[in-house]
């Protein structure tokens, strides 16, 4: 007889088929048509269940050919990898969070309901919006949500993107409002500083003037370059009506403005920079933000936790706006979102608790300090920043020579170095992770090649 | 002995703790601060705002969320039977799978992550294999975001073929909202197809509402009643004559797992929820993960990046020819596909063919239990059920006032998870459950005494019932409250504005 730990009726299988009143299994089933049925089983997989000890061996021998670094990979892109404390693991892997489900029946889910609560709140005031979601997939479908929400507001088909923002990001932009037949304009950078060029965006802007549903700016962006002109962009846009929505890094609006201080309507981000692993890409965590404005907030996706009070006039929490939901509106719903990313924000909803108003601080300082550190021990051998503009943690970095060599060089010393951007530019993300000894290693390596 | 729920009264974060606490240490290199004392950004760019964050120890911390967690409820506390949302066991040894990826930034190099592009090409053939369709891509993160891309390929196939006004999308009636949802957001209008007295697609009402407008039909199979559209492969020739697509929401795939594939029914584009059939954790909503897989010319839609295998070597270089571009920022929730991926080791072809029967048995066995119980009534009940159950609970609801919702939260009181209810919309009163196949006998045993005894004292004494949940941290709650202009609350920094009279209603 076949036993399998996540099968535990095996064993009762006559008892249950002779209860429903079947002789066996097949009966079950006899409204699937035979020439439908599965054959010859699935071909393509390994036939036999594992045990656990197996399906170790299996993942230890697929994952042995990665190579293993020496030092986490001075890579950005618009996510870095960072420190994660334990305790924020192993919230996250309390039972009671993980197994369960969208917190239909609220007050069982109280707990859950509250930390959720806990991270929009926590959100609203790193990025001084009042109204924050429970969250999105990721940055980039956060963006795109924020610019349907536009669309529909004021029914206009043109998003002004910055040429310089996230690759990645404007593809999934691109993706999901290609259904709705928008359109993205891209505004050209300065050459010099990498900031986007306000000449030209003031041009752009009022050659599509009636056109405009929405402006995009990114904090910093993609070449790491942080924007001084974000007031000058958002007044101009507003002239025109335009939605303002500004990206904005959440680790370092701790230090530099964050998006409710330049008055713009909506704020996208993602929460990996606060808490969340780099999960080969996913799951990340879309957040999505706005002003108190009722015509923003019942434009929003998702779901979205209030607090309320029970009957006998208890403190609790509830799924809130729930009209705007696909299960009440079907088709007239602001987003098809579902399932969601609950159990990364409430990771970040502990990481932003344990690091609190000073710890998120001091953290954004250090990494400014190493990120200029390296910068300048870069430039001691040759290397140069891209841009003249300001920087974070992510910077452009000109080589003069092909980085093509370089990348590969540092690769035999088990060091991962940034992302090529073009024949002799990459891009370097330094964090906290990174220590002056690995910087050093980086520069020392890079210097073999540079000579 | 009742049971009951932790009840901890837990203040808000932003109540608690003390200036001056850290929950932990930011690594600070002492060696880099004495080389750069500080780093001064342009006036300009600074934060100007106190940032208004709680500060803690990290005991606090923990604490708190503890506190919290024990105020929730998932499958490892007990059964959550969920109709649609396949709530079944999750595996521990996919915790420590997906650890294998935590620390992968998804733009390395290729020559450095070939582990693990080795394990997402695989799990692209599996679910190949397991949907009958040819090509996959792991970008969806969710069911739904898996329908956006559907609805998007179907569009630009259209477009790419120079079919005109191709405007309208068939959904069932008996469909998630998600189906008509994605196909708004990609311009589609909305055509509902009503089911027959059986519960399953009116043939002849399809026969006459498709046209040369129709782009595709949107359809899960099973359906939402838990029935398997028998007359799939005909559906399927009435969609493909008017060249139409046909689209499979895969959510309902476990009850069918191991006994048909979506493409030997004639479906053209299928999406996976990994998070419900390949028992990857729900997260408290998400994050899921999802395979969105296509048969014959529509595999050139897919969304990129695939990984393809050449010599040995994997490449995160496939773009199929009209691939309708990205939707994920990098390539969808691969911590989640790893985790799919331990739990498909752990089953094997052999055990994966026995999910659909096993889940299947449950079904019916609650059914078999439930079935003649008075107060609740079953659309079709000669026909077997597969992954789930909808009963109504209309005719108690007439007789007493006890509601599908009174229902639902009797039970919560009984330490069970309530059913989904309320949907599908063409049954009132609806209970959806589905029990899933990792559920031993004795619990669905022990859940459908639940519900019949919570029916028994309805007759009795509705207004017990109705002041249900009395055990759970919290009683029933103030919607009204929750959702007035003057009172709604989405963050902590509202209430402190509101308090200082610096906001206004909202309108
Ligand atoms: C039938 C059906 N379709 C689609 C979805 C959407 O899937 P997801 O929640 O993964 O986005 C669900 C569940 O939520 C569902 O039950």
């Amino acid at each position: 007889m076949y036993h399998h730990p996540w099968l535990p009726n095996l064993s009762h299988l006559d008892e249950m088929l002779k209860e429903i009143g079947v002789k066996d299994v097949d009966e079950l089933f006899k409204d699937v048509p035979q020439e439908i049925r599965i054959k010859d089983g699935y071909r393509s997989l390994p036939q036999r269940a594992m045990s656990e000890f197996e399906i170790l061996n299996e993942l230890s021998a697929s994952f042995r050919k990665n190579l293993n670094l020496k030092y986490p990979p001075f890579l950005g892109g618009g996510i870095c990898p960072h420190y994660i404390p334990y305790a924020v693991k192993m919230i996250m892997s309390r039972s009671e969070f993980y197994t369960s489900y969208t917190p239909y029946q609220q007050e069982i889910s109280q707990g859950l309901l509250q930390a959720l609560f806990e991270y929009q709140s926590l959100i609203a005031e790193l990025f001084e919006l009042e109204v924050v979601n429970a969250s999105l997939y990721d940055w980039g479908s956060a963006l795109a949500e924020a610019v349907l929400m536009s669309h529909r507001i004021n029914g206009k088909k043109v998003v002004l993107v910055p040429s310089s923002m996230n690759p990645f990001r404007k593809e999934v932009l691109r993706t999901w409002i290609y259904g709705k037949g928008l359109k993205i304009v891209e505004v050209p950078i300065n050459n010099e500083s990498g900031e986007t060029s306000l000449e030209e965006y003031k041009n752009i802007l009022n050659k599509h003037k009636d056109e405009v549903t929405a402006v995009y700016m990114e904090q910093p962006n993609f070449y790491g370059v942080v924007e001084t002109q974000l007031d000058e962009i958002f007044t101009e846009a507003k002239k025109y009506k335009a939605i303002t929505i500004l990206g904005m890094n959440p680790l370092f609006s701790a230090v530099i403005k964050p998006p409710g201080e330049y008055g713009v309507d909506i704020a996208v981000s993602d929460g990996q920079e606060i808490g969340l692993a780099l999960n080969y890409g996913g799951p990340l965590l879309g957040i999505i933000a706005t002003r108190w404005d009722s015509t923003l907030i019942k434009q929003l996706p998702g779901r979205i936790v209030g607090l309320t009070k029970d009957v006998e006039e208890n403190r609790a929490y509830t799924l809130i706006l729930q009209y705007r939901e696909q299960f009440s509106r079907r088709e007239k719903a602001t987003s098809n979102i579902t399932t969601n990313e609950t159990l990364m924000a409430i990771g970040v909803a502990v990481y932003l608790s344990l690091l609190g108003k000073n710890g998120l601080i001091t953290l954004a300082e250090e990494i400014l300090r190493r990120s200029h550190y390296a910068v300048r021990e870069l430039e001691k051998i040759g290397v140069r920043k891209a841009f003249s503009g300001e920087f974070l943690e992510e910077v452009a970095l000109e080589f003069g020579k092909d980085y093509t060599e370089i990348h590969k060089h540092l690769l035999t010393k088990g060091i991962h170095g940034g992302l090529q951007l073009d024949k002799t530019k990459a891009l370097y993300c330094f964090s906290e992770v990174h220590t002056k000894h690995a910087i050093d290693e980086l520069i020392d390596s890079i210097r073999e090649v540079m000579k | 002995m009742t049971w009951r729920q932790a009840k901890w009264e837990e203040p808000l974060i932003f109540e608690m703790g003390n200036e001056g606490r850290v929950g932990t240490l930011v690594p600070i290199d002492e060696e880099i601060n004495k080389e750069i004392n500080e780093v001064q950004l342009p006036e300009k760019i600074r934060r100007k705002g106190d940032l208004e964050l709680p500060q803690l120890s990290e005991l606090e911390v923990v604490r708190h969320f503890i506190r919290l967690s024990q105020m929730n409820f998932g499958v490892d506390n007990g059964m959550v039977p969920l109709g649609s949302c396949t709530m079944k066991y999750n595996p521990k040894i996919e915790e420590v799978a997906a650890s294998f990826v935590e620390n992968l930034h998804p733009l390395q190099d290729e020559e450095t992550v070939q582990g693990v592009l080795e394990v997402i090409y695989r799990i692209q053939e599996w679910m190949a294999d397991i949907t009958g369709m040819d090509l996959c891509s792991l970008q969806i993160p969710a069911g739904a975001a898996g329908e956006l891309a559907g609805v998007l390929m179907i569009k630009k196939y259209h477009e790419t073929k120079n079919h005109i006004n191709r405007d309208e999308m068939l959904v069932a009636d008996t469909a998630h909202g998600t189906n008509p949802a994605s196909a708004a957001m990609a311009g589609y209008r909305v055509i509902y197809i009503k089911s027959n007295s059986e519960g399953l697609v009116d043939i002849d009402i399809l026969k006459e509402t498709v046209n040369d407008r129709t782009a595709g039909f949107m359809l899960t199979n099973p359906n939402t009643l838990g029935l398997f559209e028998e007359n799939i492969l005909e559906i399927a020739k009435i969609i493909h004559s008017v060249d139409g697509v046909l689209y499979y929401d895969g959510a309902n795939l476990n009850g069918i797992l191991g006994v048909t594939k979506p493409g030997y029914m004639g479906f053209d584009i299928v999406h996976v929820n990994l998070h419900k059939t390949f028992a990857v954790p729900h997260g408290g909503g998400g994050p899921g993960a999802g395979a969105i897989c296509a048969k014959g010319e529509l595999v050139n839609y897919l969304p990129y990046p695939i990984v393809e295998k050449h010599n040995e070597k994997y490449t995160l270089s496939k773009v199929p020819k009209y691939s309708i571009g990205k939707i994920a920022t990098y390539y969808g929730n691969i911590a989640n596909v790893i985790r799919a991926y331990s739990y498909i080791l752990g089953l094997g072809a052999e055990g994966l063919s026995y999910i659909g029967k096993m889940s299947t048995v449950a079904t019916n066995y609650l059914i078999a239990k439930l079935k003649d119980v008075k107060g609740l009534s079953l659309i079709a009940p000669n026909r077997f059920r597969k992954h789930e159950v909808v009963f109504s609970a209309k005719p108690l609801a007439v007789s007493t006032g006890v509601t599908a919702l009174d229902i639902a939260k009797a039970l919560l009181d009984r330490g069970f998870y309530a059913p989904t209810i309320y949907f599908p919309g063409i049954v009132e009163e609806a209970l959806m459950i589905e029990p899933t196949e990792t559920e031993p006998k004795e619990v669905i045993d022990a859940f459908a005494n639940a519900i019949k005894d919570i029916i028994n004292k309805a007759y009795e004494n509705p207004q017990e019932i109705q002041k249900t949940p009395q055990n759970t941290a919290v009683k029933r709650i103030d919607q009204v409250y929750a959702n007035h202009p003057t009172t709604i609350t989405p963050t902590y920094r509202v209430l402190k504005l509101r308090k200082l009279g610096k906001i206004t209603a909202l309108k």
